[in-house]
């Protein structure tokens, strides 16, 4: 085993986590574009709850994932990658992350809030009625809903440009840059 | 129309008359601003509550002797809400209530019991959306001020009386169980 490039990658459990809410997270954004289209029909009824459901597991996973973060720091950036950054990359870099995991929260908590205000309130997996943390309004409810979808909107956007610079360092630069991430040994 | 009147009057009074004591009880009503039907159903474990705006009762009840009492109540089945414009625009179609046919949901008792306390036992028939179900409502009488409040909870299986047919007689997504709440403010009832 090369410790070299085992040090330069991220910790199995940090990998894991990142690419389960990445099909977690761009699933949930289709489903919801989708759903949100569709007649009043038990289908619907179904989706919005499986919906809310995988939101509140996006939700809690994040947590787990922004804990192990702060806990566990991340392998430095190869001196290869760094040196070919020009500073403004390197903001960006730091800013699409930092808002990113902001939006791992928001957009959830957004999802949960107009759900509570809609006056439906979350029942995990149909079993584990969860807290409303704001009271049952109609207006309210009407308030969050659009910032629930441009939250989805703002993350979504991100992860395209996340995932263009991750294209960008692999086929461009050349540098093995998303060696880092990529699931499996090193 | 002069004849008309006179004879009316005349009715009157003698009903009136011969009920004797029963005409204490002609003057009970439902007094609706102050009364409320709700109910609560599981859509996928998630409780949804709706409401009836819209109802009546005809009333003939002594607290005193609950056995003689009668009462017959209809509710609007179209002044039904969930309290938001999309499911309120289903509920009158044909799966749900189907409210163009059966405009109206009726109870009419048999008979009541009194067991104690201001507690009482209502047996009779239900009819919502064509279908008749035998059912007891537990009644609780308070007296508050003038007026006698006659409040109680009932859970009704929805698809006994067909509500919500076809794709969504899947109880997995809509309970068959609905609780249904009333507080009814009444006038006119006799003190107990």
């Amino acid at each position: 085993m090369n410790t070299a490039s085992a040090s330069h990658r991220y910790h199995g459990f940090a990998i894991a986590l990142h690419w389960v809410l990445a099909l977690g997270l761009v699933g949930l954004f289709f489903m919801g574009h989708y759903m949100a289209d569709l007649p009043f029909s038990p289908q619907r009824l179904k989706l919005y709850n499986w919906h809310k459901w995988a939101g509140v597991t996006i939700l809690g996973l994040s947590a787990i994932r922004l804990t192990w973060r702060l806990v566990h720091r991340p392998p430095a950036l190869p001196q290869a990658v760094t040196l070919g950054m020009p500073s403004w990359q390197m903001q960006a870099y730091h800013a699409t992350h930092i808002a990113m995991y902001a939006l791992f929260f928001a957009v959830p908590l957004l999802g949960w809030a107009y759900s509570s205000a809609a006056g439906f309130p979350i029942v995990l997996f149909g079993v584990l009625p969860l807290p409303d943390f704001v009271a049952a309004s109609k207006p309210l409810a009407e308030m969050i809903k659009p910032w629930h979808a441009l939250s989805a909107n703002g993350l979504a956007a991100l992860v395209v440009l996340h995932v263009a610079a991750a294209v960008k360092h692999q086929m461009v630069d050349r540098d093995g840059l998303m060696d880092r991430m990529r699931p499996g040994r090193p | 129309m002069n004849a008309f009147h006179t004879t009316a009057r005349a009715t009157a009074w003698a009903l009136l008359t011969t009920l004797g004591a029963g005409a204490a009880l002609a003057d009970q009503r439902l007094l609706p601003a102050q009364s409320e039907i709700s109910f609560v159903s599981k859509q996928m474990g998630v409780p949804v509550e709706g409401s009836f705006k819209k109802f009546d009762a005809q009333i003939a009840f002594d607290p005193a002797k609950p056995q003689t009492g009668k009462i017959a109540f209809t509710i609007d089945i179209a002044s039904i809400t969930l309290g938001s414009p999309e499911p309120d625009a289903e509920l009158p179609k044909a799966p749900w209530f189907n409210t163009a046919k059966f405009p109206q949901a009726t109870f009419q008792s048999n008979s009541i019991k009194g067991l104690g306390g201001g507690k009482f036992e209502v047996l009779g028939k239900l009819t919502i959306k064509g279908n008749t179900q035998d059912a007891a409502i537990p009644v609780t009488l308070v007296q508050t001020g003038a007026n006698t409040t006659a409040s109680g909870v009932l859970t009704i299986k929805r698809l006994a009386f067909k509500i919500g047919e076809n794709e969504w007689a899947d109880t997995s997504m809509v309970a068959d169980d609905v609780q249904v709440k009333f507080k009814l403010a009444l006038s006119g009832v006799s003190k107990f």
